[in-house]
């Protein structure tokens, strides 16, 4: 009796926990809604799983429990009732299974007029690398670093002439862009997290990696490393700012006038 | 019954055979320490593994108080913080879980329930547990080198874990555990060996492959996915070894640390990661397969009820082992690989759900119409069902690919994991040493001190990950020594992170009571019998409680009929042992 009942207070807690507690998801800042609706079916589809196995549970515990008298019922196999709960497993999976794999060939689907941001990680900071005027980002080599070049930014490159290296953990983008973030790291594996933007991906020495997103609402969010890249993972932080069009655009040209004013000896 | 008919084999004279293959111990020190007694070797293998469960609990007290009171405890550094999760991680996982069932369970359980003397390679499997022990050795000695152990995570990702940015990276911590790892796998193999071969040649007359018990099959299926899922992480780490020490780059591509272009080029890291998961993800049910089984089989002897379904269950197991070895990458999706492999992983990961709640739905299922004995056993394996399947069900956020975007790497993994393969399994090792306990030593554990150890544990447990998902979802980063400031993090998780520790110390502390139980219960617990739980299966058959070397006497058991006949109309009990011939025969006339 007392076990049936701790099962339902079990089940009746966690879906009031769900429904009534504060901690809920933070309110999305970019395109990806599609994310969070493929979780609420999810939620839905699990957590009805869950509440009726837990009730099912109860009710055998209770009402087979042990009485003097009471023979269990001899029955080793049921083809219909197996097969029948298979198939509706089945369904159910599937339901889950297709929205989810519809929203992911979206989300490795770059847009055609995204932008390219290059955003660097190293133990335990992040830069970022604007493509200046020409709307390239020129080439770059972990072996070019150095301290007058943290980034390793090739000056051959022409392409990379007008780059705009942002220093100082803040990024900037336009609101209602798609972007292209490039993502590279010099020394170890980072994740580049903002958990407004549903975005997440790995930062990974020797390779580049991608993600891309459209910011939809202006603001200041945070940049989590998410993946353990030494004693500092929990300090590194930076920040995404997302202003109108005009305003990024201003903050861009001066950026750029630094940047040039500081390459330009290097360059000749 | 149209899969064990009764009686198939007829009347099969009994086998009298002499047990001459065995060495018998001359010595104290053969009998009980360098035994070659597979049920020795398991107390042996239970007891290391404990303890280092033990070491491993308080380590998650020193985590948790870090994030449930950060700055208070001003011991707990980054460093150390790092280096705690690591090794509670890896002690849990390695060294505790699946020590704990394949080498504890496993050599206990085995011979017996299958009818066979001893395992097949007794001097093998003595010298794997040997090599386990040494293991266990070499990975506590890193707590004692300068630097300390690692604190790279418990996945080891390079390049970070032989960088010097991480504890133990550049001093003896990774390298100690790279070669505790090579150890333990080693003594594993041979182990290993000695579960598969006892299960298909050693079998008594009678006992086909599908009259085994599930536990049997648990244990056998993980042990043959150990064999081939452990050499992916020694050869990881071999080459991790090779890169810290001799400066291979077999991981290392073109870094710099520092500032500081480094002599390193070519490798990959994303090698690692998928020898470590090819692994890791078999791993999981390494673990959880052997716990699959061995509820099973304390549901159906405590439902007094067939367990439902049995060849599906079966199928259920193999299907899983097999599955397991083609879903490594859903720990990957955010890594940096090739996307389109995530279309593959994210079906063929949640193709597992079936059989996996195949099994859920039996286990529930033999309890319905079942006579359920409230018993400890029954009460922690009512309590797995409850946590694996909370657990198994936010799997299947993780392993739909795009779900697991925003989810990967925060709390909502932590919570996932431990409960469907921390709470979960644990709960059933405990169940299984309540159920099994009688018979290594004759005596019942105390059946107070047994619930109020229940309850709590369960509660407990649950009361720590239910909640932890939710801030996973909020966003809360995974391995992060402190919060700090997040703007998306309310006040109120501070004080959900608070709670959480509180409860996590009570849950620890009561395990004290569980020690205790099992000291206390070794004089002082009620003498059992040879079959307190009037349980089917062969172990509970032996002529004499403990077994003896050789387990049988002069004649091995015979049997005639699967592990399940439970309230079979007509017979003259609830239950009808494996080697008993006759099914209106009374209990006892086949032994005692």
């Amino acid at each position: 009796m007392a076990v049936a009942l701790i099962l339902v207070l079990i089940t009746v807690g966690s879906v009031a926990f769900h429904l009534l507690s504060p901690w809920w998801w933070t309110p999305i800042a970019s395109n990806w809604a599609y994310i969070d609706s493929t979780i609420i079916i999810t939620f839905w589809i699990t957590g009805a799983v869950f509440v009726a196995v837990v009730l099912f549970m109860a009710y055998c515990v209770y009402r087979f429990r042990h009485q003097p008298g009471r023979q269990a019922h001899y029955e080793p196999e049921s083809r219909r009732l197996e097969l029948w709960l298979t198939v509706v497993t089945g369904v159910g999976v599937a339901a889950m299974l297709a929205p989810g794999l519809f929203v992911w060939r979206q989300f490795i689907t770059v847009p055609q007029d995204a932008t390219d941001v290059e955003i660097l990680g190293q133990q335990w900071q992040w830069s970022f690398r604007l493509p200046g005027p020409d709307g390239k980002l020129g080439v770059s080599d972990t072996r070019l670093i150095s301290p007058d070049n943290p980034l390793g930014v090739s000056r051959e490159d022409p392409a990379g002439q007008d780059d705009v290296i942002v220093e100082g953990g803040e990024l900037r983008l336009p609101i209602g862009k798609p972007i292209k973030a490039l993502l590279r790291s010099v020394d170890v594996i980072h994740d580049f997290y903002v958990p407004e933007m549903r975005a997440k991906m790995d930062l990974v020495p020797g390779q580049v990696s991608y993600i891309w997103f459209t910011p939809t609402r202006t603001g200041t969010f945070e940049i989590l490393c998410a993946e353990l890249c030494g004693v500092g993972h929990a300090q590194m932080r930076g920040t995404v700012v997302v202003q109108e069009q005009s305003d990024y655009q201003a903050w861009l040209q001066d950026q750029a006038s630094r940047s040039f004013a500081r390459l330009a000896p290097a360059a000749q | 019954m149209v899969d064990v008919p009764l009686g198939s084999i007829g009347a099969a004279p009994a086998a009298a055979v002499d047990d001459v293959e065995l060495y018998h111990p001359h010595s104290w020190l053969t009998k009980y320490v360098f035994s070659q007694d597979a049920k020795i070797i398991a107390i042996q293998y239970s007891l290391t593994a404990l303890s280092v469960g033990l070491i491993a609990l308080v380590l998650s007290w020193l985590m948790r108080l870090q994030l449930g009171f950060p700055g208070v405890f001003s011991f707990i550094d980054a460093n150390a913080y790092y280096q705690f999760i690591t090794m509670h991680g890896m002690m849990m996982v390695v060294y505790v879980l699946t020590a704990l069932f394949l080498g504890g369970f496993g050599n206990y359980l085995i011979p017996l329930m299958v009818g066979a003397r001893d395992m097949v390679f007794p001097y093998v499997n003595m010298l794997s547990f040997w090599i386990y022990l040494l293991a266990v050795l070499i990975l506590v000695a890193s707590f004692f080198t300068p630097g300390g152990p690692t604190g790279a995570g418990w996945t080891l990702y390079p390049p970070q874990a032989i960088m010097s940015g991480t504890p133990g990276g550049q001093d003896w911590g990774i390298i100690l555990m790279l070669v505790s790892l090579m150890v333990f796998i080693i003594g594993f193999t041979m182990g290993g060996l000695n579960y598969v071969v006892t299960v298909l040649q050693a079998r008594a007359r009678g006992m086909t492959l599908m009259r085994m018990p599930l536990t049997v099959w648990g244990i056998f299926t993980a042990s043959f996915m150990a064999l081939l899922a452990f050499p992916a992480l020694f050869v990881g780490a071999v080459m991790m070894l090779f890169d810290r020490a001799l400066g291979t780059s077999f991981f290392m591509p073109a870094i710099a640390e520092m500032g500081q272009p480094l002599e390193r080029s070519g490798g990959s890291p994303l090698l690692f990661q998928h020898l470590f998961w090819f692994f890791g993800h078999p791993e999981v049910y390494i673990v959880a397969l052997p716990a699959f089984g061995i509820v099973s089989d304390l549901i159906s002897t405590h439902a007094r009820r067939n367990i439902f379904g049995y060849r599906m269950m079966v199928w259920a197991l193999l299907a899983i082992g097999a599955l397991s070895f083609v879903v490594w990458a859903h720990h990957m999706y955010v890594s940096g690989m090739n996307p389109y492999f995530g279309f593959f992983f994210a079906t063929t990961t949640l193709i597992i759900a079936i059989p996996t709640a195949i099994k859920v739905y039996n286990w529930v299922l033999t309890l319905w119409r079942g006579d359920i004995h409230l018993t400890v056993p029954m009460l922690f394996a009512l309590a797995f069902i409850v946590t694996f399947l909370n657990g198994g069900l936010t799997g299947l956020f993780l392993g739909n690919v795009v779900v697991d975007v925003p989810l990967s790497d925060t709390m909502f993994v932590v919570a996932h994991f431990h409960m469907v393969m921390g709470v979960a399994p644990i709960l059933v090792i405990f169940g299984a040493i309540y159920h099994w306990y009688p018979k290594v030593t004759g005596r019942m554990l105390n059946d107070a001190l047994g619930k109020l150890h229940f309850w709590i544990t369960f509660l407990g447990a649950y009361a720590i990950f239910f909640p932890m998902h939710y801030l996973g979802l909020m966003g809360v980063p995974r391995r992060y020594y402190e919060i700090g400031e997040m703007s998306f993090v309310p006040p109120s998780a501070h004080m959900l992170n608070a709670f959480i520790t509180i409860v996590a110390l009570i849950v620890g502390a009561i395990q004290l009571v569980f020690v205790f139980n099992l000291f206390w219960s070794l004089r002082h617990g009620r003498p059992s019998g040879g079959n307190p739980w009037r349980a089917t299966t062969l172990e509970w058959q032996t002529p004499e409680t403990p077994p003896p070397h050789g387990n049988w006497g002069r004649e091995l058991p015979v049997v005639h009929r699967w592990a399940y006949d439970y309230s079979v109309p007509g017979a003259a009990e609830d239950f009808l042992p494996q080697n008993q011939p006759n099914a209106q025969a009374r209990q006892g006339t086949s032994n005692e």
